[in-house]
């Protein structure tokens, strides 16, 4: 088995270089299956980058192999990053095509095996590929019976599946199984017409819960991840890096790090590095290095930068509107205008960038760390003039993205030093590397005013988010006049707008506006001095999101009261990517320091069909875990391009004596496809404990994160 | 300086020729191949280094390599004999305690550690004990329970 391909069987096969066309004629005897996703909309509406429709192939993105040794592959350019699609993927594979679980590989983001893929984000891989997933499935199992049925001379409708058998109904003595009709056969179909899937009442693997496929490798350590791959005569290579974005180098001095013994430098314009075959002593010979920057004066900081964000803002872009703003606010009895921020917020996956290139003559092979491994082999390719089809990115397993690892500078930098030192070279970005050059989730403002009538409805809504992305922007309620506007309507800014990169952060642009809108809806509640939940079943006609919040509120055993009630339970609604969630939360506040302890938090979510509930549960508990981060301690400090956070002590990320009670509830609703899992709980993070301390202490919080000071504060203010 | 220094590592003697001075951690990833054991902050932050010395929990980021001199380390590779799995590796995963798996080697040879001082421990306890120990992933819950699990099934033995 080739050591870096968990999930490919054949090893020939995971060791032999393909290209795009030439992956056909190599992939040897079987049977092939070729897809596409269906709903290319899914490709084109969001994630990195822009790609033009006709980048997207026409063809198909991924295939099944069922193998002479009767094993099913399915071959795709999604990654694994500990989302659990390995596994989730696998169940409808197994399922549709009546194999065991155990008998299903997944090869997953490797450009020579797999077909053309945009990348592994937005909560698409369940909802989008998963129902391609199961009809190619499916129709390979309909090949696989068709065969079978000339073979055995028994009529299709007498022939059934099971365990990678096909069996006669009226006398299961006569069978064969897949291994021996893929046998010394090169069959290849391309799916093309709609094919009838299996109903939930016959799954058999789908919507149970199971443990991670992957997990023995990942406690054993045997699981590698981009940093482990080391290969003959690999070196290391540190990179000086400027103090500051914008920051020019001015002059410098390799001398010392030159004398280390075995250090490389190596210096290309900006670029300066140090290589050896030991990444800590490249390190230390990397610190004798003098650099001279000039760094620019710092305009902003993390106090200005909501301000300079409203001056530099774009024009507007309607999103959603109905009825007139105008009649709505004169119908009403109080109207409230309030200005909801919120900081920059680093990824901090746990493995930081880290890639490692070899080049061969005219051919490079990469492993990355990556969510995006195509766009990786385009921009390695573009950097050393390669063809795109001699680039070969391998995607071992990726330690965490949330959306960050689809940008790829490290792949870029370690492309470029082993061309220049002609060596295999690795580059593993440090940790303060890592909050360096992350595309943090931008620092944005949502204003909203709005207003509420005589009795208690909300008359109008002018909703206007500037640089969050308009992503969970338009509300879900009813409200007769409203206006949804986006400024800069994606999460990465316009030119001039950061001091440093952003981007796709989790659920991107939703944390933001779920916060806004949430707490916006509670402080009406309160206004009309209705119980927050009531309020807002008062003004929901969706049933699906009425019957999430009132599962919600049932499980919770909530009380209806007018906030505040002392109690410290707080409520907030959701959606993303298809998925509804309702959160509950209960906090507790210390008046005197302004710190926050949230004690449980309760989420219901509906998402439709769900493959694997065990994934799913776990994925909303990763959400809720890791929303309280943004919710009470994540704020980039920066002065201008300068990062002052660049390690975890001054960083802080959600930890084990942060862990409120979680508890999760997951809607049966198996008849509607499949929505997003990895992203929606964690959306309404920041509403629902702004909300509970609200309910707890009577102060509101308009700003995340919401830190000790920012909290006493606000208790002060009354 | 270069010097050479044995130690025991994974129950085999292994003599190693190196500056004393540095990391453990490099040491064992690069000179020794053992990638199990990873880096998440080099600072002593995070806890993805950690590995035993002579019983005790180290982060193995912070740790000249000098200081194994004659003792016994246990990296993620060799909690377990053979093939086998390790009551904490087995409760990691039935119960799901792990996401992308980076800070796993790191949770499990923590959670062993301190498991051996303390057998039976409350929530309260296990929280205590691995509070220092990173995971973005948010696999808090299931790394309690998995650590509740594993120290029933080992009754206080290891
Ligand atoms: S890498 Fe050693 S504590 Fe983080
Ligand atoms: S499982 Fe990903 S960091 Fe813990």
């Amino acid at each position: 088995m080739n050591e870096y391909q968990y999930w490919a069987n054949d090893p020939e096969e995971a060791a032999v270089p393909m290209d795009r066309r030439g992956f056909l004629k190599t992939t040897g005897t079987g049977i092939f299956l070729f897809f596409k996703i269906r709903d290319i909309s899914f490709f084109t509406q969001e994630g990195p980058g822009r790609v033009a429709q006709q980048n997207v192939p026409s063809d198909f993105n991924a295939y099944l192999k069922i193998g002479e040794d009767g094993r099913v592959a399915c071959y795709t350019g999604k990654i694994e990053m500990g989302q659990g699609i390995v596994t989730s993927l696998a169940q409808m594979l197994a399922d549709e095509m009546d194999v065991h679980i155990d008998n299903v590989d997944m090869v997953m983001g490797d450009t020579d095996l797999c077909p053309w893929d945009r990348g592994t984000f937005g909560s698409l891989s369940t909802r989008a590929f998963g129902p391609s997933l199961r009809t190619a499935a499916a129709e390979a199992r309909r090949v696989l019976i068709e065969m079978a049925s000339e073979q055995l001379k028994v009529p299709v409708k007498d022939l059934a599946t099971e365990g990678g058998a096909v069996f006669d109904r009226t006398n299961t003595k006569i069978r064969t199984t897949y291994a021996a009709l893929a046998k010394g056969k090169r069959i290849e179909r391309h799916l093309t017409d709609p094919v009838v899937v299996k109903k939930p009442s016959e799954f058999k693997i789908m919507s149970k819960p199971l443990t991670r496929r992957d997990a023995r490798e990942k406690v054993t350590g045997k699981a590698q991840y981009a940093g482990d791959i080391q290969l003959p005569g690999m070196l290391y290579a540190k990179i000086l890096r400027p103090p500051a974005h914008g920051a020019k180098l001015l002059d410098v001095d390799t001398g010392e790090a030159g004398k280390v013994e075995g250090a490389r430098v190596i210096r290309d314009g900006d670029l300066v590095a140090v290589l050896h075959k030991y990444p800590d002593v490249a390190q230390a010979a990397l610190s004798k290095i003098k650099a001279k920057f000039d760094t620019p004066p710092a305009n902003v900081d993390d106090r200005s930068i909501y301000d300079h964000l409203l001056k530099v803002a774009p024009g507007g872009k309607v999103v959603a509107q109905a009825g007139d703003l105008a009649s709505g606010e004169k119908e009403s009895s109080s109207v409230l205008e309030q200005t909801y921020l919120n900081a920059y917020v680093a990824h901090a996956p746990m493995e930081p960038h880290t890639a490692v290139v070899k080049i061969e003559g005219k051919r490079a092979t990469v492993w990355a760390s990556t969510q995006a491994p195509f766009g990786a082999r385009e921009e390695v390719a573009k950097e050393l003039g390669f063809r795109t089809e001699d680039v070969r990115v391998i995607t071992p397993f990726v330690g965490g993205g949330f959306g960050g690892k689809t940008a790829h500078r490290q792949v870029v930098e370690a492309a470029r030093l082993a061309r220049l030192s002609g060596s295999p070279v690795q580059v593993a970005w440090t940790r303060s590397e890592e909050f360096f050059y992350d595309t943090f989730r931008p620092a944005a403002v949502v204003k909203i005013r709005s207003g509420i009538t005589g009795k208690g409805r909300i008359s109008f809504w002018d909703y206007n988010v500037y640089f969050a992305g308009e992503r969970g922007a338009p509300h879900f309620y009813e409200i007769p006049n409203h206006r949804t506007t986006a400024y800069n309507s994606s999460w990465v800014g316009a030119e001039g707008a950061h001091p440093f990169a952003t981007g796709a952060w989790r659920a991107p642009g939703n944390n933001t506006n779920s916060f806004a809108r949430e707490s916006q809806i509670d402080i009406m509640a309160a206004r009309a001095g209705v119980d927050p939940v009531e309020f807002r079943l008062q003004h929901l006609s969706d049933a699906k999101m009425k019957r999430v919040l009132q599962t919600a509120a049932e499980k919770f055993g909530w009380k209806p009261a007018k906030s505040p009630s002392g109690r410290g339970h707080g409520v907030a609604l959701g959606i993303d990517a298809g998925t509804y969630v309702a959160s509950i939360a209960e906090v507790e506040v210390n008046k005197g320091t302004g710190d926050v302890r949230v004690k449980r938090v309760l989420a219901v979510q509906d998402m439709g069909l769900v493959v694997n509930p065990a994934g799913a549960t776990i994925q909303m508990e990763g959400c809720i875990t890791m929303g309280l981060g943004y919710a009470l301690r994540e704020g980039l400090h920066f002065k201008g391009g300068e990062i002052t956070d660049l390690n975890f002590g001054t960083y802080e990320i959600p930890r084990f004596s942060w862990l409120p009670k979680i508890e999760t509830h997951i809607l049966d609703d198996e008849n509607s496809p499949p929505q997003g899992g990895g992203e929606p709980a964690i959306v309404t993070m920041g509403a629902v404990i702004a909300n509970a301390i609200y309910d707890a202490v009577g102060a509101r919080i308009f700003e995340l994160p919401m830190i000790p000071s920012r909290v006493k504060e606000a208790i002060h203010k009354g | 300086m270069e010097e050479t220094l044995r130690f025991k590592l994974n129950g085999k003697p292994v003599s190693l020729t190196v500056d004393g001075d540095r990391l453990l951690l490099w040491v064992l990833r690069t000179d020794l191949g053992l990638t199990g054991t990873k880096y998440g902050c080099g600072e002593s932050f995070c806890g993805a280094c950690t590995v035993i010395v002579n019983g005790e929990a180290v982060r193995s980021c912070q740790t000249p390599v000098k200081e194994a001199r004659d003792k016994e380390v246990v990296t993620i590779e060799g909690l377990a004999a053979g093939n086998g799995l390790h009551p904490v590796q087995k409760a990691f995963m039935e119960h799901d305690a792990l996401q992308c798996g980076y800070c796993t080697p790191g949770m499990i040879m923590n959670a062993y550690s301190f498991l051996r001082k303390n057998p039976a421990p409350s929530v309260a306890e296990i929280v205590e004990g691995m509070d220092d120990d990173l995971c973005r992933c948010g696999a808090h819950k299931r790394i309690i329970l998995a650590i509740q699990a594993a120290a029933k099934e080992m009754h206080g033995g290891l």
